[in-house]
């Protein structure tokens, strides 16, 4: 399937947006976390600042999610990964509510109680789960809901090589293999499970390979490229909407940020990122898109003003947006107004 | 509809899940051999004749992927009743009971709806050794986003599946393999009773007085009720009149039941087949300590329940550590002889 001007232009506007969102939220993350702000002895403190917590960004990994969501529609599921942002935001997640759900805002999508690992947008079809290979199983259920609902809609399951050793990667793909569920299963492979290799922790050195294992199709996508991505994974996507079943790809990709923000990386080569940049995927696409003269140098200029002047009003949102009560954390355990007070113990 | 036939639970369970997928097509259910097996408990005996394979399916022994996809359907808009053959298995696929369907709801704002039963079997008795005798609904209850139910009698039970079904959270349906019915194991006959034909609804967090008596209360639930009633019935011969509470669901939870039994008659005795510490037993007595202003024992709180060890598989092991018929009968008969020093004192 070639890929035409619009979904070219749409996933350059997308990967722009994705990584001037992650570095404005890198350089936002560390205000007030470092000293001497902070607690005497520490070098950096995880729960303070506007943006506490744990923090996973996905610069360098913007491919994987353009890639494969310029094929999907708001009807189509998106279960994401504890690095979930570029899923989030190529799956059409608004960028207010959900930046005010990392700053913890009553604005925020899951109204503070969420965080950056558990974005919700039912209207978008979108989730994502801290815990490593989370994704798969409810990726099914929401594939296994289209089958019954008569439905041609695809679910995505992205999913980090790491989880690949995960029991629920082989319980999903058996079973979305026998019940045929219009499922993808996308690995991202960016090399590290936090520190560890995937050279040390997985027996196959391609993740798609297993796929033979479940009687499905494995897809390699071996760079780092949004075009590639889309182009590989588009038989996938249409054998799910033809209603013949599961498919597992796995694209090379790289994580440009630490594990987490404030992850010292004493595990990696120290220029091993800088090599990686060479490879950014960003200016290559835009490279490519000015040679094929699908886009020019004021287009350029006007898309990156433009991206990255959402991302800037997405942030001032939730700045200015107010904290929850404190109350509000007994809301919202049930659905239908079930209080939770003690008396529900 | 006037009837008197007398259901087993396992068949009262089945009819209310098969009134319900007659009444609401969204309504399916998955589980390991719960198709033509119809449950190794008998609890979906039946529904695959009645609603064909693409309601009623078998699943691989993949208990993380299909409560996962359970999580994942109900998301989407359906209702799934899951089924977790023994809840001792959920030790394979507890990060997708916990980590999500319990806490989705809640991480999401509220906007995330996930009406999912999911059904498991619990309980010993039947020298089924430490991994296949729990019951755990305490362990359920403990932690917030599931609604936990556990009924002790077919008429109970059908109520309550249906309320479960219809319910937009997640519930666990508890069912005591002891009280099921089956032909192949001994069972409680007070379990099997009269239950109507037609569909009805118990709310949640409704106790139900089993019994009346003035003595002392004994709280209870699952097939600890049925031997509370036999033990009330052998105490009501030697003049000793208690008061059975069966509490149907544990979250929510009738406190006001409890506390309203217990000031009447000052006693109190919680008969439990779940662990004795850290669970609901333990609970229910802070209950009681934290109401002592407006609630006068005359006596201590007297809790019965499996002492912190793995059930064990030998018969005479096993009887020792589930409270029986005859413990609950003793620990009334002591509880009514023994006083609270210091208020002896004033």
């Amino acid at each position: 399937m070639q890929v035409g001007k619009e979904k070219l232009l749409w996933m350059y506007e997308k990967m722009v947006q994705i990584r001037y969102y992650e570095e404005t939220m890198a350089s936002v993350y560390m205000e007030g976390k470092l000293p001497p702000a902070i607690q005497k002895g520490l070098a950096f403190d995880i729960g303070a600042g506007p943006v506490p917590g744990e923090m996973h960004l996905a610069a360098g990994q913007e491919p994987v999610a353009v890639g494969i969501c310029a094929h999907l529609t708001d009807e189509d599921t998106v279960v994401g990964t504890h690095r979930p942002h570029h899923f989030a935001i190529a799956k059409g997640v608004p960028l207010n509510p959900m930046t005010a759900e990392m700053f913890g805002k009553v604005t925020g999508l899951g109204k503070g109680k969420g965080g950056h690992m558990h974005l919700f947008d039912n209207a978008h079809k979108f989730s994502c789960s801290g815990i490593i290979g989370a994704s798969m199983p409810i990726a099914c259920g929401a594939a296994l809901a289209a089958k019954k609902l008569g439905k041609n809609w695809v679910s995505i399951a992205f999913f980090g090589e790491g989880a690949a050793n995960q029991g629920s990667f082989h319980e999903s793909m058996n079973l979305a293999a026998i019940w045929k569920l219009s499922v993808i299963f996308v690995c991202e492979d960016n090399h590290w499970a936090i520190s560890v290799p995937k050279t040390k922790a997985t027996s196959v050195e391609w993740v798609a390979d297993r796929a033979a294992g479940y009687g499905i199709p494995g897809i390699r996508v071996p760079e780092n490229d949004a075009i590639q991505v889309f182009e590989a994974v588009a038989p996938a996507i249409a054998r799910a909407r033809r209603g013949e079943g599961p498919s597992l790809i796995e694209i090379k990709t790289d994580r440009y940020f630490g594990h987490f923000q404030g992850d010292p990386e004493t595990y990696r080569p120290k220029d091993e990122v800088a090599g990686l940049r060479k490879n950014d995927p960003i200016p290559k696409l835009a490279q490519m898109l000015k040679d094929k003269k699908f886009m020019t140098l004021e287009e350029e200029s006007r898309i990156v003003l433009e991206m990255h002047q959402l991302v800037d009003k997405a942030f001032d949102f939730a700045r200015k947006s107010d904290y929850p009560s404190a109350h509000d954390a007994l809301q919202d355990v049930f659905v239908n107004g079930h209080k939770n007070t003690r008396a529900l113990v | 509809m006037k009837s008197n036939r007398i259901l087993t639970m396992a068949q009262a369970i089945s009819e209310g899940i098969a009134q319900e997928m007659t009444r609401d097509s969204s309504v399916f259910v998955m589980g390991e051999d719960i198709g033509a097996y119809g449950g190794i408990f008998g609890a979906t005996g039946g529904l695959l004749d009645k609603f064909g394979k693409d309601r009623i399916m078998d699943t691989p022994i993949s208990e993380t992927a299909f409560i996962g996809a359970a999580t994942g359907a109900a998301a989407a808009g359906l209702r799934p009743i899951v089924e977790l053959m023994f809840v001792d298995f959920f030790g394979v696929c507890m990060d997708q009971i916990y980590n999500h369907l319990a806490k989705n709801t809640y991480m999401s704002g509220g906007h995330v709806k996930l009406p999912v039963v999911l059904t498991t079997a619990i309980g010993g008795g039947y020298n089924d050794a430490a991994q296949h005798s729990q019951c755990l609904y305490g362990t359920f209850a403990h932690m917030p986003g599931i609604k936990v139910v556990v009924p002790s009698n077919a008429y109970d039970a059908k109520g309550l599946m249906i309320q479960a079904i219809r319910d937009d959270n997640p519930v666990m349906f508890l069912y005591h393999k002891g009280i099921m019915g089956l032909p192949w194991m001994a069972y409680f006959e007070g379990s099997s009773n009269v239950v109507p034909e037609d569909p009805y609804v118990i709310p949640f967090g409704k106790a139900n007085v089993v019994k009346e008596g003035s003595d002392l209360t004994i709280v209870s639930i699952s097939q600890m009720v049925q031997k509370a009633v036999l033990a009330a019935n052998e105490l009501a011969e030697q003049s000793i009149h208690a008061e059975v509470l069966d509490l149907r669901t544990l979250v929510p939870m009738d406190t006001e039941a409890i506390l309203k039994s217990v000031r009447k008659t000052g006693r109190l005795i919680i008969a439990d087949e779940d662990y004795l510490g850290f669970g609901l037993s333990g609970e229910i007595s802070a209950l009681i300590a934290e109401n002592l202003d407006t609630v006068a024992l005359k006596a201590p709180i007297k809790r019965l329940a499996v002492p912190n060890v793995p059930i064990p598989y030998s018969r005479p092991l096993e009887q020792f550590v589930i409270p029986q018929v005859a413990n609950i009968v003793l620990a009334a008969q002591e509880l009514m002889l023994k006083k609270l020093p210091l208020l002896a004192a004033l």
